[in-house]
């Protein structure tokens, strides 16, 4: 075991992926010299070379369309979008090539081509560079989507991501790339990734998050147990592959719900998740699946995220709000 | 069969634009290199190697088509050909096209892509990322331009300043040339020297092909915005009739012309007639192949 901050975690990810794979190939805007903005690829170029982690110019829908080439002819490309917001240059290649090309094909044209995106909010940075895309990319059939939450996760997860033959988009919460926790570098016995996990057991009431949130729910879980309340808090891990079958069965063991993500709650993620819990789960809910989220407006400035970010407070609300019915 | 309607759904077709494909393909090592081509790609599909059979099977929807019928008439591929696929997304054959590319640079195997789109792509921002990035690495990627001057129904002279399209090539400092795309081997002729140069590192190149579409945009383009006299010239100048013409003052006599003729004709109907007889794509299979 080593204590690893969840950027370190996947710049370590990445370098073993490359150590056990000749065919990967890291690419994107300043990853190379610099080791990208958040560092995530530092010294890899050092190590592995320009031909093996490439800067390339500044084009998104360019760097992603040369990955789906390179994955054409045998290579494993990990592209990085250096902020959420810079994806939607790409959005076309991404939507329109990547997402459509293996099923037309049959499967014959393979592209395991894995999309990194630092994600979310709460680095007072501004509008484009603290979004949560994530539901543009899980309403493309085709694409694996896919979010870390904590340092082991980031380490194993990428490494699968890029073991996968499927196109992955791969999501990092940006305000937890300094956060530090124990990661096991030695074993390979991990936990499949496309699978969810529940993080913290409880009886009462399940909270649903990926990403960034997982944290924030569970210290919500915390502070509910002073409130003489069991809060269960699931991982999501990989929104598209959704884990069914783990969500469905905690929420019926529960009865009540609530999916929290920073993404603005209409037409987000959570929308699907409450109807499809709603669906499967009516006769044991106890209460309507809430959701917290951001508010249906775009990415506020710096010093306004703080009312914009679902926080402990707000998380909380929804439990006792949950409690109500 | 589109008029018939056992075709479904819209196609392209690249009648009077048959000199390209056939004059490119001839230049290319199809055992290694790669074509990305556009929904206006049956001709660069067949010029590549696909089988008839299999191309008629993909436009009807069979099992037996390229793609099992899951693609379709604008999205065919056949990779063992060196084919890889056409494109509805105008331009967005250009960057993959240079991932090929770069991935020649990795195994110094000396494999080219080529990329073919229409007057209209070059307007795309995507082509011009392309195009950047690949003379910023010198990859060897073989840009080709099909200007049949008209970008769907709109003439070309309304959207750019400048009609010669080879001239984007220096901004980029590509290698370029501007050819008569009707003229089957100055194709082959100029694409040979342009896959050299790929092959060679100096690439990549920009060719632009002058021809004209003899048939709509998609089949049932009345093609109104045309004048009647246009279409006539073309025919005079279509890329069949320029070569029979060279033929002839080779010396091919006219019974050996009507031969070829024949022979191609039966080889067409008996594809299709293959294709019409092969079973229909399952439905009930269609989510399969969505994660591998
Ligand atoms: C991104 C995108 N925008 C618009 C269209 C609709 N469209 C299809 S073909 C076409 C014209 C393309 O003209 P050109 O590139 O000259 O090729 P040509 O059809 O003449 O071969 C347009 C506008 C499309 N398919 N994709
Ligand atoms: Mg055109």
């Amino acid at each position: 075991m080593t204590t690893l901050a969840l950027a370190k975690a996947i710049n370590e990810g990445l370098r073993k992926a490359m150590e056990d794979d000749p065919k990967v190939l890291v690419m994107g805007e300043d990853v190379g010299k610099l080791g990208g903005v958040f560092r995530v690829t530092d010294g890899l170029q050092k190590d592995f070379g320009e031909l093996r982690v490439i800067d390339t110019p500044l084009a998104e829908s360019g760097i992603i369309g040369t990955a789906i080439g390179l994955a054409l002819r045998g290579y494993r490309p990990v592209c990085e979008i250096q902020f959420d917001g810079f994806v939607f240059p790409a959005a076309d290649q991404i939507i329109t090539q990547l997402a459509k090309m293996p099923m037309r094909s049959l499967g014959e044209l393979k592209l395991p081509v894995v999309i990194r995106i630092p994600c979310g909010g709460g680095i007072g940075a501004v509008e484009h560079h603290s979004e949560s895309p994530e539901a543009y990319f899980t309403h493309t059939s085709g694409l694996r989507v896919v979010a870390c939450s904590n340092p082991a996760d980031g380490y194993s997860m990428i490494q699968q991501a890029i073991r996968c033959d499927d196109p992955v988009i791969f999501f990092e919460p940006k305000r937890r790339y300094w956060e530090k926790a124990e990661v096991d570098t030695a074993g390979a016995d991990w936990y499949p990734f496309d699978a969810a996990k529940i993080v913290r057991p409880g009886t009462d009431l399940t909270l649903i998050a990926y990403g960034p949130m997982v944290k924030t729910c569970l210290e919500a879980a915390t502070a509910a147990e002073e409130d003489g309340r069991s809060v269960e808090v699931v991982d999501l891990r990989s929104l598209n592959p959704l884990d069914s079958a783990l969500v469905m069965e905690s929420v019926k063991r529960t009865g009540r719900c609530a999916v929290v993500h920073e993404a603005p709650v209409f037409s987000g993620y959570g929308a699907e998740l409450a109807a499809r819990i709603t669906e499967t789960c009516f006769y044991r809910l106890e209460a309507p699946v809430l959701r917290v989220g951001g508010f249906s407006t775009p990415y506020p400035p710096s010093r306004l995220e703080d009312h914009y970010l679902p926080d402990l407070d707000r998380v909380l609300d929804a439990v006792d709000r949950s409690f109500t019915f | 069969m589109r008029i018939e309607e056992q075709i479904v759904g819209s196609v392209h077709l690249c009648i009077g634009q048959e000199a390209i494909p056939v004059g490119a393909c001839a230049a290319l090592d199809l055992t290694r290199d790669a074509v990305f081509a556009t929904y206006r790609g049956h001709g660069w599909a067949l010029a590549c190697g696909t089988d008839p059979v299999a191309l008629f099977s993909e436009l009807l929807g069979r099992e037996t088509g390229t793609n099992g019928g899951r693609a379709g008439s604008a999205y065919l591929s056949d990779p063992d050909h060196g084919f890889y696929g056409e494109n509805s997304i105008v331009g967005a054959g250009a960057p993959i096209a240079m991932g090929a590319a770069l991935a020649a640079r990795y195994d110094g195997s000396g494999r080219v892509a080529l990329t073919v789109f229409g007057d209209g792509a070059m307007n795309q921002g995507a082509v011009h990322e392309a195009m950047n990035m690949a003379s910023a690495f010198d990859l060897p990627v073989v840009f080709l331009v099909e200007n049949n001057r008209y970008s769907e129904l709109t003439p070309i002279a309304a959207m750019v300043r400048r009609d010669d399209l080879v001239s984007r090539a220096g901004p980029y400092d590509m290698r370029a040339s501007r050819i008569d795309g009707n003229d089957v081997n100055a194709v082959r002729e100029t694409i040979s020297e342009a896959v050299a140069t790929c092959r060679a590192g100096q690439g990549p190149v920009l060719i632009e092909a002058l021809t004209q579409r003899l048939v709509g945009h998609y089949i049932g383009d009345a093609q109104v915005y045309r004048p009647h006299a246009e279409v006539e010239q073309a025919r005079a100048k279509e890329p069949i009739i320029v070569l029979s013409a060279t033929l002839r003052a080779d010396g091919v006599s006219e019974h050996e012309l009507a031969g070829i003729e024949t022979r191609v004709r039966a080889e067409v109907a008996a594809a299709a007639t293959a294709a019409l007889a092969a079973p229909p794509a399952d439905p009930t299979a269609v989510k399969e192949h969505l994660y591998g």
